[in-house]
Protein backbone atom coordinates (compact mmCIF):
# COMPACT_ATOMS: atom_id res chain seq x y z
CA UNK A 1 0.00 0.00 0.00
CA UNK A 2 1.37 3.48 -1.08
CA UNK A 3 1.11 6.09 1.51
CA UNK A 4 -2.19 7.72 0.84
CA UNK A 5 -2.64 11.54 2.03
CA UNK A 6 -5.21 10.98 4.78
CA UNK A 7 -6.52 13.62 7.33
CA UNK A 8 -4.90 12.99 10.67
CA UNK A 9 -7.20 15.86 12.91
CA UNK A 10 -9.31 14.27 15.49
CA UNK A 11 -12.99 13.29 14.69
CA UNK A 12 -15.50 15.42 17.05
CA UNK A 13 -17.26 12.32 17.83
CA UNK A 14 -13.60 11.40 19.89
CA UNK A 15 -13.77 14.79 21.49
CA UNK A 16 -16.78 14.21 22.50
CA UNK A 17 -16.15 11.00 23.96
CA UNK A 18 -12.76 12.37 25.67
CA UNK A 19 -15.09 14.59 27.18
CA UNK A 20 -17.05 12.44 28.83
CA UNK A 21 -14.25 10.35 29.79
CA UNK A 22 -12.75 13.95 31.45
CA UNK A 23 -16.20 14.82 32.82
CA UNK A 24 -16.28 10.84 34.46
CA UNK A 25 -12.73 10.77 35.91
CA UNK A 26 -13.26 14.54 37.24
CA UNK A 27 -16.28 13.22 38.78
CA UNK A 28 -14.96 10.11 40.48
CA UNK A 29 -11.80 12.06 41.41
CA UNK A 30 -13.53 14.47 43.25
CA UNK A 31 -15.80 12.50 45.12
CA UNK A 32 -13.15 9.70 46.38
CA UNK A 33 -10.51 12.47 46.91
CA UNK A 34 -13.26 14.38 49.46
CA UNK A 35 -13.66 10.59 51.01
CA UNK A 36 -10.05 10.46 51.51
CA UNK A 37 -10.08 14.09 53.00
CA UNK A 38 -13.15 13.55 55.26
CA UNK A 39 -10.48 10.21 55.97
CA UNK A 40 -8.17 12.37 58.08
CA UNK A 41 -11.01 13.43 60.57
CA UNK A 42 -12.27 10.01 60.38
CA UNK A 43 -9.49 7.25 60.87
CA UNK A 44 -6.62 9.82 61.83
CA UNK A 45 -4.12 11.64 59.96
CA UNK A 46 -1.35 9.10 60.12
CA UNK A 47 -3.62 6.43 58.49
CA UNK A 48 -4.47 9.09 55.82
CA UNK A 49 -0.72 10.16 54.80
CA UNK A 50 -0.33 6.76 54.16
CA UNK A 51 -2.88 6.18 51.79
CA UNK A 52 -2.53 9.36 50.31
CA UNK A 53 1.19 8.22 49.41
CA UNK A 54 -0.13 4.65 48.25
CA UNK A 55 -2.68 6.78 45.84
CA UNK A 56 -0.28 9.91 44.90
CA UNK A 57 2.69 7.43 44.62
CA UNK A 58 0.93 5.41 41.64
CA UNK A 59 -0.14 8.33 39.85
CA UNK A 60 2.75 10.54 39.78
CA UNK A 61 4.79 7.70 38.68
CA UNK A 62 2.32 7.00 35.46
CA UNK A 63 3.03 10.83 34.71
CA UNK A 64 6.72 10.36 35.31
CA UNK A 65 7.11 7.49 33.24
CA UNK A 66 5.30 8.99 30.70
CA UNK A 67 8.09 11.78 30.73
CA UNK A 68 10.80 8.63 30.71
CA UNK A 69 9.24 6.49 27.56
CA UNK A 70 8.65 10.00 25.85
CA UNK A 71 12.23 10.97 25.96
CA UNK A 72 13.18 7.29 25.21
CA UNK A 73 10.94 7.44 22.28
CA UNK A 74 12.86 10.07 20.64
CA UNK A 75 16.24 8.41 20.92
CA UNK A 76 15.29 5.12 19.54
CA UNK A 77 12.63 5.89 17.18
CA UNK A 78 10.26 3.59 15.82
CA UNK A 79 6.89 3.26 15.32
CA UNK A 80 5.45 2.30 18.52
CA UNK A 81 7.08 5.62 19.63
CA UNK A 82 5.60 7.94 17.22
CA UNK A 83 1.84 6.63 17.36
CA UNK A 84 1.73 7.31 21.24
CA UNK A 85 3.85 9.74 21.33
CA UNK A 86 0.86 12.14 21.84
CA UNK A 87 -0.46 10.28 24.83
CA UNK A 88 2.42 10.53 26.22
CA UNK A 89 2.27 14.13 25.86
CA UNK A 90 -0.84 14.48 27.62
CA UNK A 91 0.45 11.90 30.53
CA UNK A 92 3.68 13.77 31.50
CA UNK A 93 1.50 17.49 31.48
CA UNK A 94 -0.06 16.47 34.47
CA UNK A 95 2.96 16.25 36.27
CA UNK A 96 2.28 20.03 36.31
CA UNK A 97 -0.41 19.75 39.03
CA UNK A 98 1.33 16.32 40.42
CA UNK A 99 4.82 17.80 41.25
CA UNK A 100 2.51 20.05 43.97
CA UNK A 101 0.61 17.33 45.44
CA UNK A 102 3.98 16.31 47.30
CA UNK A 103 3.19 18.85 49.35
CA UNK A 104 1.03 17.64 51.73
CA UNK A 105 3.54 14.69 52.45
CA UNK A 106 6.34 17.14 53.20
CA UNK A 107 3.95 18.93 55.41
CA UNK A 108 3.35 16.04 57.37
CA UNK A 109 6.24 14.22 56.98
CA UNK A 110 6.17 13.34 60.97
CA UNK A 111 3.40 11.14 60.10
CA UNK A 112 4.88 9.41 57.91
CA UNK A 113 8.62 9.31 58.00
CA UNK A 114 10.15 7.77 61.32
CA UNK A 115 13.57 9.30 60.67
CA UNK A 116 12.10 12.75 60.99
CA UNK A 117 10.50 12.21 64.50
CA UNK A 118 12.19 13.21 67.96
CA UNK A 119 12.48 9.79 68.35
CA UNK A 120 14.28 9.32 65.23
CA UNK A 121 16.29 12.19 65.23
CA UNK A 122 17.59 10.45 68.48
CA UNK A 123 18.24 7.16 66.93
CA UNK A 124 22.19 6.58 66.79
CA UNK A 125 21.58 5.14 62.46
CA UNK A 126 19.63 8.31 61.94
CA UNK A 127 21.97 10.58 63.01
CA UNK A 128 24.95 9.11 61.39
CA UNK A 129 23.02 9.46 57.74
CA UNK A 130 21.38 12.82 59.08
CA UNK A 131 23.41 14.70 56.10
CA UNK A 132 21.02 13.37 54.16
CA UNK A 133 18.24 12.64 56.42
CA UNK A 134 17.05 16.16 57.11
CA UNK A 135 14.34 17.91 56.45
CA UNK A 136 15.72 20.93 54.33
CA UNK A 137 17.32 19.12 52.34
CA UNK A 138 14.26 17.17 51.80
CA UNK A 139 12.32 20.27 50.53
CA UNK A 140 15.56 20.92 48.31
CA UNK A 141 15.47 17.76 46.77
CA UNK A 142 11.61 18.28 46.46
CA UNK A 143 12.35 21.41 44.81
CA UNK A 144 14.89 20.20 42.33
CA UNK A 145 12.93 17.05 41.20
CA UNK A 146 10.13 19.41 40.58
CA UNK A 147 12.21 21.93 38.40
CA UNK A 148 13.49 18.83 36.48
CA UNK A 149 10.16 17.16 35.56
CA UNK A 150 8.59 20.48 34.82
CA UNK A 151 11.36 21.53 32.60
CA UNK A 152 11.83 19.11 30.81
CA UNK A 153 7.96 18.17 30.40
CA UNK A 154 7.49 21.53 29.31
CA UNK A 155 10.24 21.66 26.73
CA UNK A 156 9.15 18.52 25.21
CA UNK A 157 5.89 18.99 24.42
CA UNK A 158 6.90 22.67 23.45
CA UNK A 159 9.12 22.22 20.76
CA UNK A 160 7.15 19.01 19.66
CA UNK A 161 4.22 21.03 19.02
CA UNK A 162 6.73 23.42 16.66
CA UNK A 163 8.40 20.15 14.89
CA UNK A 164 4.63 19.94 13.75
CA UNK A 165 3.84 23.18 12.44
CA UNK A 166 7.30 23.91 10.80
CA UNK A 167 8.40 19.73 9.80
CA UNK A 168 12.18 21.61 10.42
CA UNK A 169 14.48 18.60 11.31
CA UNK A 170 16.45 21.14 13.90
CA UNK A 171 14.13 21.02 15.49
CA UNK A 172 13.57 17.04 15.55
CA UNK A 173 17.24 17.45 16.89
CA UNK A 174 16.78 19.67 19.38
CA UNK A 175 14.26 17.22 21.02
CA UNK A 176 16.99 14.38 20.60
CA UNK A 177 19.17 16.24 22.20
CA UNK A 178 17.58 17.01 24.91
CA UNK A 179 16.13 13.52 25.34
CA UNK A 180 19.87 11.97 25.34
CA UNK A 181 21.35 13.41 29.00
CA UNK A 182 17.54 13.50 30.14
CA UNK A 183 17.40 9.71 30.51
CA UNK A 184 20.29 9.29 32.93
CA UNK A 185 19.26 12.48 35.14
CA UNK A 186 15.74 11.49 35.44
CA UNK A 187 17.11 8.22 36.30
CA UNK A 188 19.29 9.50 38.90
CA UNK A 189 17.02 11.62 40.35
CA UNK A 190 14.32 9.82 40.34
CA UNK A 191 15.70 6.96 42.37
CA UNK A 192 16.42 9.81 45.17
CA UNK A 193 12.83 10.35 45.30
CA UNK A 194 12.20 7.09 45.69
CA UNK A 195 14.30 6.74 48.70
CA UNK A 196 13.17 9.82 49.73
CA UNK A 197 9.28 9.26 49.73
CA UNK A 198 9.18 5.28 50.09
CA UNK A 199 12.78 3.78 51.25
CA UNK A 200 13.05 6.00 54.48
CA UNK A 201 9.56 4.63 55.32
CA UNK A 202 12.25 2.14 56.55
CA UNK A 203 15.13 4.07 57.66
CA UNK A 204 17.56 1.41 59.02
CA UNK A 205 17.07 -0.58 55.48
CA UNK A 206 18.51 -0.44 51.93
CA UNK A 207 18.41 -1.65 48.60
CA UNK A 208 20.76 -0.57 45.74
CA UNK A 209 18.20 -1.58 42.91
CA UNK A 210 15.27 0.26 44.32
CA UNK A 211 15.10 3.16 42.77
CA UNK A 212 15.39 1.16 39.27
CA UNK A 213 13.01 -1.08 40.45
CA UNK A 214 10.28 2.13 41.27
CA UNK A 215 10.98 3.13 37.83
CA UNK A 216 10.49 -0.17 36.09
CA UNK A 217 7.25 -0.45 37.76
CA UNK A 218 5.68 3.39 36.80
CA UNK A 219 6.66 2.64 33.42
CA UNK A 220 4.43 -0.87 33.28
CA UNK A 221 1.87 0.99 34.62
CA UNK A 222 1.88 4.29 32.04
CA UNK A 223 2.47 1.73 29.21
CA UNK A 224 -0.09 -0.05 29.99
CA UNK A 225 -2.38 2.92 30.61
CA UNK A 226 -1.03 4.24 26.99
CA UNK A 227 -1.88 0.69 25.60
CA UNK A 228 -5.86 1.07 27.44
CA UNK A 229 -6.17 4.15 25.89
CA UNK A 230 -5.08 3.84 22.34
CA UNK A 231 -7.61 1.41 22.01
CA UNK A 232 -10.10 3.34 23.39
CA UNK A 233 -8.89 6.41 20.63
CA UNK A 234 -9.64 3.86 17.83
CA UNK A 235 -12.74 3.93 17.81
CA UNK A 236 -12.56 7.40 15.93
CA UNK A 237 -10.96 9.13 13.29
CA UNK A 238 -7.45 9.69 13.49
CA UNK A 239 -6.67 6.55 15.30
CA UNK A 240 -9.25 4.18 13.36
CA UNK A 241 -7.07 4.28 10.09
CA UNK A 242 -3.61 5.41 12.09
CA UNK A 243 -3.38 2.37 14.72
CA UNK A 244 -2.43 -1.26 13.09
CA UNK A 245 -2.09 -4.10 14.87
CA UNK A 246 1.42 -4.32 14.63
CA UNK A 247 1.86 -0.87 16.83
CA UNK A 248 -0.46 -2.87 19.35
CA UNK A 249 2.21 -5.99 18.70
CA UNK A 250 5.11 -3.46 19.33
CA UNK A 251 3.52 -2.27 22.33
CA UNK A 252 2.56 -5.10 23.64
CA UNK A 253 6.39 -6.25 23.70
CA UNK A 254 7.07 -3.56 25.70
CA UNK A 255 4.38 -4.39 28.39
CA UNK A 256 5.87 -7.70 28.20
CA UNK A 257 9.28 -7.00 28.66
CA UNK A 258 8.70 -4.30 31.48
CA UNK A 259 6.59 -7.07 33.34
CA UNK A 260 9.90 -9.32 33.22
CA UNK A 261 12.07 -6.77 33.90
CA UNK A 262 9.79 -5.66 36.89
CA UNK A 263 9.92 -9.29 38.20
CA UNK A 264 13.55 -9.58 37.33
CA UNK A 265 14.90 -6.71 39.76
CA UNK A 266 12.11 -7.74 42.53
CA UNK A 267 13.83 -10.87 42.38
CA UNK A 268 17.38 -9.92 42.37
CA UNK A 269 16.88 -7.77 45.56
CA UNK A 270 15.07 -10.84 47.17
CA UNK A 271 17.54 -13.63 45.86
CA UNK A 272 20.59 -10.61 47.31
CA UNK A 273 18.84 -9.83 50.62
CA UNK A 274 17.79 -14.07 50.97
CA UNK A 275 22.18 -15.03 50.52
CA UNK A 276 23.42 -12.20 52.75
CA UNK A 277 20.51 -13.20 55.71
CA UNK A 278 21.56 -9.82 56.94
CA UNK A 279 19.12 -8.10 59.96
CA UNK A 280 19.14 -5.16 58.81
CA UNK A 281 18.47 -6.09 55.39
CA UNK A 282 15.96 -8.98 56.00
CA UNK A 283 13.23 -7.12 58.09
CA UNK A 284 11.53 -5.20 54.66
CA UNK A 285 10.74 -9.15 53.40
CA UNK A 286 9.65 -10.60 57.23
CA UNK A 287 7.53 -7.63 56.84
CA UNK A 288 6.25 -9.05 53.20
CA UNK A 289 6.45 -12.73 53.58
CA UNK A 290 4.06 -14.20 56.51
CA UNK A 291 0.38 -12.73 56.92
CA UNK A 292 -1.74 -10.70 54.79
CA UNK A 293 1.46 -8.87 53.85
CA UNK A 294 2.40 -12.32 52.45
CA UNK A 295 -0.94 -13.13 51.25
CA UNK A 296 -0.66 -9.78 49.01
CA UNK A 297 3.32 -10.51 47.92
CA UNK A 298 2.03 -13.95 46.42
CA UNK A 299 -0.89 -11.31 44.60
CA UNK A 300 1.57 -10.09 42.96
CA UNK A 301 3.89 -12.93 42.05
CA UNK A 302 1.09 -14.79 40.10
CA UNK A 303 -1.29 -11.57 39.53
CA UNK A 304 1.66 -9.42 38.19
CA UNK A 305 4.21 -11.90 37.19
CA UNK A 306 2.99 -15.42 36.71
CA UNK A 307 -0.12 -14.55 34.53
CA UNK A 308 0.76 -11.52 32.60
CA UNK A 309 3.80 -13.61 31.65
CA UNK A 310 1.61 -15.93 29.93
CA UNK A 311 -0.81 -13.93 28.60
CA UNK A 312 1.53 -11.50 26.77
CA UNK A 313 3.38 -14.43 25.60
CA UNK A 314 0.68 -14.77 22.91
CA UNK A 315 1.13 -12.92 19.56
CA UNK A 316 -2.65 -12.71 19.40
CA UNK A 317 -3.29 -11.48 22.28
CA UNK A 318 -1.12 -8.32 21.88
CA UNK A 319 -2.48 -7.80 18.09
CA UNK A 320 -5.44 -7.93 19.41
CA UNK A 321 -6.83 -4.51 20.55
CA UNK A 322 -9.24 -5.80 23.30
CA UNK A 323 -7.38 -8.36 24.64
CA UNK A 324 -4.37 -6.47 25.16
CA UNK A 325 -6.65 -3.22 26.57
CA UNK A 326 -8.01 -5.86 28.82
CA UNK A 327 -4.63 -7.10 29.99
CA UNK A 328 -3.35 -3.90 30.31
CA UNK A 329 -6.15 -2.45 32.59
CA UNK A 330 -5.48 -6.15 34.90
CA UNK A 331 -2.06 -4.72 35.18
CA UNK A 332 -2.87 -1.41 36.44
CA UNK A 333 -5.09 -2.91 38.95
CA UNK A 334 -2.50 -5.00 40.18
CA UNK A 335 0.11 -2.62 40.27
CA UNK A 336 -2.30 -1.31 43.06
CA UNK A 337 -1.47 -3.98 45.11
CA UNK A 338 2.47 -3.38 44.12
CA UNK A 339 2.20 -0.14 45.77
CA UNK A 340 -0.12 -0.81 49.11
CA UNK A 341 2.84 -3.92 49.57
CA UNK A 342 5.62 -1.07 48.99
CA UNK A 343 3.97 1.20 51.79
CA UNK A 344 1.94 -0.23 54.38
CA UNK A 345 4.50 -3.21 55.59
CA UNK A 346 6.67 -0.57 56.77
CA UNK A 347 4.62 0.67 59.48
CA UNK A 348 4.26 -2.73 61.29
CA UNK A 349 6.32 -3.79 63.90
CA UNK A 350 8.73 -6.49 62.47
CA UNK A 351 8.15 -8.78 65.97
CA UNK A 352 4.71 -8.60 65.58
CA UNK A 353 3.50 -8.14 62.10
CA UNK A 354 -0.09 -7.39 61.68
CA UNK A 355 -1.73 -7.16 58.71
CA UNK A 356 -3.51 -3.81 58.00
CA UNK A 357 -5.19 -2.04 55.35
CA UNK A 358 -7.84 0.55 55.21
CA UNK A 359 -10.76 1.65 52.89
CA UNK A 360 -8.54 4.80 52.52
CA UNK A 361 -6.30 2.75 50.17
CA UNK A 362 -8.90 2.12 47.89
CA UNK A 363 -10.32 5.43 47.85
CA UNK A 364 -7.25 7.43 47.81
CA UNK A 365 -6.04 5.10 44.49
CA UNK A 366 -9.17 6.33 42.68
CA UNK A 367 -9.65 9.49 44.04
CA UNK A 368 -5.65 10.29 42.78
CA UNK A 369 -6.58 8.68 39.45
CA UNK A 370 -10.14 10.17 39.01
CA UNK A 371 -8.00 13.38 38.73
CA UNK A 372 -4.60 12.16 37.02
CA UNK A 373 -7.54 11.01 33.99
CA UNK A 374 -9.18 14.04 33.96
CA UNK A 375 -6.27 15.61 32.83
CA UNK A 376 -5.20 13.42 30.57
CA UNK A 377 -8.01 13.54 28.72
CA UNK A 378 -8.87 17.06 28.74
CA UNK A 379 -5.20 17.22 27.33
CA UNK A 380 -5.71 14.85 24.60
CA UNK A 381 -8.35 17.17 23.48
CA UNK A 382 -6.14 19.93 22.58
CA UNK A 383 -4.11 19.53 19.09
CA UNK A 384 -3.67 16.49 16.93
CA UNK A 385 -3.30 12.85 18.32
CA UNK A 386 -0.90 12.01 16.26
CA UNK A 387 2.94 13.86 16.32
CA UNK A 388 2.39 14.71 11.61
CA UNK A 389 5.42 16.54 11.76
CA UNK A 390 7.82 14.17 12.84
CA UNK A 391 10.49 13.21 9.95
CA UNK A 392 9.42 9.69 9.73
CA UNK A 393 5.61 9.99 10.13
CA UNK A 394 4.63 8.39 7.18
CA UNK A 395 6.32 5.31 7.34
CA UNK A 396 5.40 5.01 10.84
CA UNK A 397 1.77 5.24 10.23
CA UNK A 398 2.57 2.46 7.57
CA UNK A 399 3.84 -0.07 9.94
CA UNK A 400 3.35 -3.31 9.16
CA UNK A 401 0.57 -2.59 6.33
CA UNK A 402 2.84 -3.34 3.82
CA UNK A 403 6.43 -2.20 2.15
CA UNK B 1 3.63 -34.58 -12.22
CA UNK B 2 3.47 -36.92 -14.99
CA UNK B 3 6.05 -38.04 -17.23
CA UNK B 4 5.77 -36.02 -20.67
CA UNK B 5 5.27 -32.78 -18.40
CA UNK B 6 8.80 -33.06 -16.35
CA UNK B 7 8.94 -29.88 -14.40
CA UNK B 8 8.93 -29.33 -10.59
CA UNK B 9 7.09 -25.50 -11.31
CA UNK B 10 7.33 -22.56 -12.75
CA UNK B 11 9.33 -19.36 -10.92
CA UNK B 12 8.40 -15.69 -10.99
CA UNK B 13 11.64 -13.03 -10.37
CA UNK B 14 10.76 -9.98 -9.14
CA UNK B 15 12.75 -6.90 -8.26
CA UNK B 16 11.27 -5.36 -5.48
CA UNK B 17 9.91 -7.19 -1.93
CA UNK B 18 6.37 -5.44 -2.68
CA UNK B 19 5.94 -6.66 -5.59
CA UNK B 20 6.71 -10.19 -4.24
CA UNK B 21 3.96 -9.85 -1.76
CA UNK B 22 1.23 -8.45 -4.04
CA UNK B 23 2.29 -11.51 -6.12
CA UNK B 24 1.63 -13.98 -3.89
CA UNK B 25 -1.26 -12.34 -2.32
CA UNK B 26 -2.54 -13.00 -5.87
CA UNK B 27 -1.80 -16.34 -6.43
CA UNK B 28 -3.29 -17.53 -3.02
CA UNK B 29 -6.34 -15.41 -4.04
CA UNK B 30 -6.04 -17.29 -7.42
CA UNK B 31 -6.85 -20.87 -5.89
CA UNK B 32 -2.87 -22.23 -5.79
CA UNK B 33 -2.18 -23.95 -2.41
CA UNK B 34 1.18 -25.42 -3.25
CA UNK B 35 3.80 -22.24 -4.02
CA UNK B 36 6.75 -20.50 -1.95
CA UNK B 37 7.79 -17.15 -2.21
CA UNK B 38 11.98 -16.70 -2.04
CA UNK B 39 13.50 -13.58 -0.48
CA UNK B 40 17.20 -12.34 1.24
CA UNK B 41 15.51 -11.36 4.30
CA UNK B 42 12.28 -12.03 5.89
CA UNK B 43 9.74 -9.98 4.87
CA UNK B 44 6.92 -10.18 8.03
CA UNK B 45 3.75 -9.37 5.62
CA UNK B 46 4.57 -12.72 3.97
CA UNK B 47 2.22 -14.58 6.76
CA UNK B 48 -0.79 -13.14 6.10
CA UNK B 49 -0.11 -12.61 1.83
CA UNK B 50 1.11 -16.59 1.80
CA UNK B 51 -1.78 -17.92 4.47
CA UNK B 52 0.71 -19.32 6.39
CA UNK B 53 -0.90 -19.72 10.19
CA UNK B 54 1.40 -22.69 11.11
CA UNK B 55 1.91 -21.98 14.91
CA UNK B 56 3.48 -24.69 15.87
CA UNK B 57 6.79 -23.74 16.93
CA UNK B 58 5.83 -21.63 19.58
CA UNK B 59 3.29 -24.28 21.21
CA UNK B 60 6.83 -26.74 20.72
CA UNK B 61 8.95 -23.92 22.31
CA UNK B 62 6.79 -23.19 25.07
CA UNK B 63 6.39 -27.12 25.89
CA UNK B 64 10.35 -27.05 25.80
CA UNK B 65 10.80 -24.38 27.91
CA UNK B 66 8.21 -25.72 30.57
CA UNK B 67 10.15 -29.06 30.38
CA UNK B 68 13.39 -26.92 31.10
CA UNK B 69 11.57 -25.18 33.81
CA UNK B 70 10.76 -28.08 35.70
CA UNK B 71 13.70 -30.03 35.26
CA UNK B 72 15.89 -27.10 36.43
CA UNK B 73 13.81 -27.20 39.27
CA UNK B 74 13.79 -30.78 40.19
CA UNK B 75 17.69 -31.01 39.29
CA UNK B 76 18.19 -28.13 41.90
CA UNK B 77 16.19 -29.97 44.82
CA UNK B 78 17.22 -33.50 44.11
CA UNK B 79 20.52 -32.29 44.52
CA UNK B 80 19.86 -30.50 47.67
CA UNK B 81 16.92 -32.17 49.41
CA UNK B 82 17.97 -35.56 48.25
CA UNK B 83 21.37 -36.50 46.96
CA UNK B 84 23.65 -34.19 49.46
CA UNK B 85 21.14 -32.34 52.39
CA UNK B 86 23.35 -29.68 53.51
CA UNK B 87 22.23 -26.91 55.70
CA UNK B 88 23.68 -23.42 54.77
CA UNK B 89 23.07 -20.98 57.32
CA UNK B 90 20.11 -21.82 58.80
CA UNK B 91 18.00 -22.08 55.75
CA UNK B 92 15.58 -24.46 54.12
CA UNK B 93 17.04 -27.63 52.33
CA UNK B 94 14.43 -26.22 49.70
CA UNK B 95 16.06 -22.46 49.28
CA UNK B 96 13.77 -21.56 46.52
CA UNK B 97 15.29 -18.25 45.56
CA UNK B 98 18.48 -19.80 45.39
CA UNK B 99 16.99 -22.17 42.29
CA UNK B 100 15.16 -19.69 40.48
CA UNK B 101 18.39 -18.62 38.49
CA UNK B 102 19.10 -22.22 37.38
CA UNK B 103 15.31 -22.91 36.63
CA UNK B 104 15.44 -19.84 35.08
CA UNK B 105 18.36 -20.65 32.69
CA UNK B 106 17.22 -24.33 32.08
CA UNK B 107 13.49 -22.70 31.04
CA UNK B 108 15.94 -20.27 28.13
CA UNK B 109 18.03 -23.32 27.28
CA UNK B 110 15.70 -25.68 26.53
CA UNK B 111 13.08 -23.39 24.90
CA UNK B 112 15.67 -21.81 23.17
CA UNK B 113 17.09 -25.45 21.67
CA UNK B 114 13.30 -26.58 20.94
CA UNK B 115 12.55 -23.61 19.12
CA UNK B 116 15.27 -23.57 16.62
CA UNK B 117 15.51 -27.36 16.12
CA UNK B 118 11.65 -27.57 15.66
CA UNK B 119 11.82 -24.39 13.35
CA UNK B 120 15.00 -26.64 11.63
CA UNK B 121 13.01 -29.51 11.47
CA UNK B 122 9.61 -28.28 10.38
CA UNK B 123 11.40 -26.49 7.45
CA UNK B 124 12.32 -30.07 6.17
CA UNK B 125 16.14 -29.41 7.41
CA UNK B 126 18.52 -30.56 6.10
CA UNK B 127 17.68 -30.78 2.76
CA UNK B 128 20.19 -31.25 0.40
CA UNK B 129 18.91 -31.09 -2.71
CA UNK B 130 16.12 -28.36 -3.99
CA UNK B 131 14.90 -28.16 -7.47
CA UNK B 132 14.56 -24.08 -7.86
CA UNK B 133 19.30 -23.97 -7.58
CA UNK B 134 18.41 -25.68 -11.46
CA UNK B 135 17.81 -22.32 -12.09
CA UNK B 136 20.60 -19.98 -12.97
CA UNK B 137 19.27 -16.76 -11.87
CA UNK B 138 18.31 -17.92 -8.71
CA UNK B 139 21.38 -17.43 -7.30
CA UNK B 140 20.17 -13.66 -7.27
CA UNK B 141 17.85 -14.55 -3.82
CA UNK B 142 20.26 -14.66 -2.05
CA UNK B 143 21.21 -11.28 -2.72
CA UNK B 144 19.01 -8.82 -4.11
CA UNK B 145 16.16 -10.17 -5.99
CA UNK B 146 12.72 -12.02 -5.04
CA UNK B 147 11.38 -15.13 -6.59
CA UNK B 148 7.50 -16.87 -6.46
CA UNK B 149 7.70 -20.41 -7.43
CA UNK B 150 4.08 -22.33 -8.08
CA UNK B 151 5.20 -26.20 -8.07
CA UNK B 152 3.08 -28.51 -10.56
CA UNK B 153 2.35 -30.65 -7.74
CA UNK B 154 -0.51 -27.93 -7.15
CA UNK B 155 -3.75 -29.89 -8.36
CA UNK B 156 -4.24 -26.39 -10.49
CA UNK B 157 -1.35 -25.97 -11.98
CA UNK B 158 -1.15 -26.30 -15.64
CA UNK B 159 1.97 -25.54 -17.79
CA UNK B 160 0.61 -22.61 -19.96
CA UNK B 161 -2.38 -21.03 -17.92
CA UNK B 162 -0.18 -21.38 -14.91
CA UNK B 163 2.55 -19.42 -17.11
CA UNK B 164 -0.28 -17.03 -18.27
CA UNK B 165 -1.10 -16.37 -14.38
CA UNK B 166 2.57 -15.28 -14.19
CA UNK B 167 2.80 -12.87 -16.41
CA UNK B 168 0.03 -11.43 -15.63
CA UNK B 169 1.49 -10.74 -12.01
CA UNK B 170 4.18 -8.58 -14.11
CA UNK B 171 7.64 -9.86 -13.40
CA UNK B 172 11.08 -9.59 -14.61
CA UNK B 173 11.30 -13.24 -15.71
CA UNK B 174 9.72 -16.60 -15.91
CA UNK B 175 11.94 -19.90 -15.84
CA UNK B 176 10.77 -23.44 -15.64
CA UNK B 177 12.20 -25.51 -13.02
CA UNK B 178 13.34 -28.58 -13.82
CA UNK B 179 13.07 -31.16 -11.08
Amino acid sequence: MTTTEQSYETAPALIGTLRKAQNIAAFCGLVFLLITVAGYFLIGPEQFFRSYLVGFWYWFGVGAASLLILMTQYMTGGAWGLIIRRLLEAGAKTLYLFVLLFIPMLLGHERLYWWSTKEGLADKVIQAKSLYLNVPFLWGRWVIYAVFLCLMAYLLIKWSAEEDRTKSVAVSSRLETLSGPGIPIFFILMTFCSVDYLMTLEPHWYSTVYGFLTIISWCLTAMCLVVATLTLLAKDAPMDHALTPKHLHDLGKLMFALTMLWAYLQFSQLLITWSGNLPEEVVWYIKRWNGGYGWASLILLIGLFALPFLLLLSQSIKKNARTIAMVAIYIMVVRVVDVFVMVEPNFAKVTDVHFSMSWLDITAPIGFGGLWLAMFFRNLQSGSLLATGAPDFHKAMNHGKSH
Amino acid sequence: MDAANPLYGLIAEFETPTELVEAARRTKEAGFRKFDAFSPYPIHEMDDAMDLHDNRVSGFTFIGGLLGCIGGFGLATWCSFVALPLNIGGRPLISVPMFIPITFECTILLGGLTAAISMLVMNGFPSPYHPVFNVERFAGASRSKFFLCIESADPKFDRQATENFLVSLNPEEIAEVAP
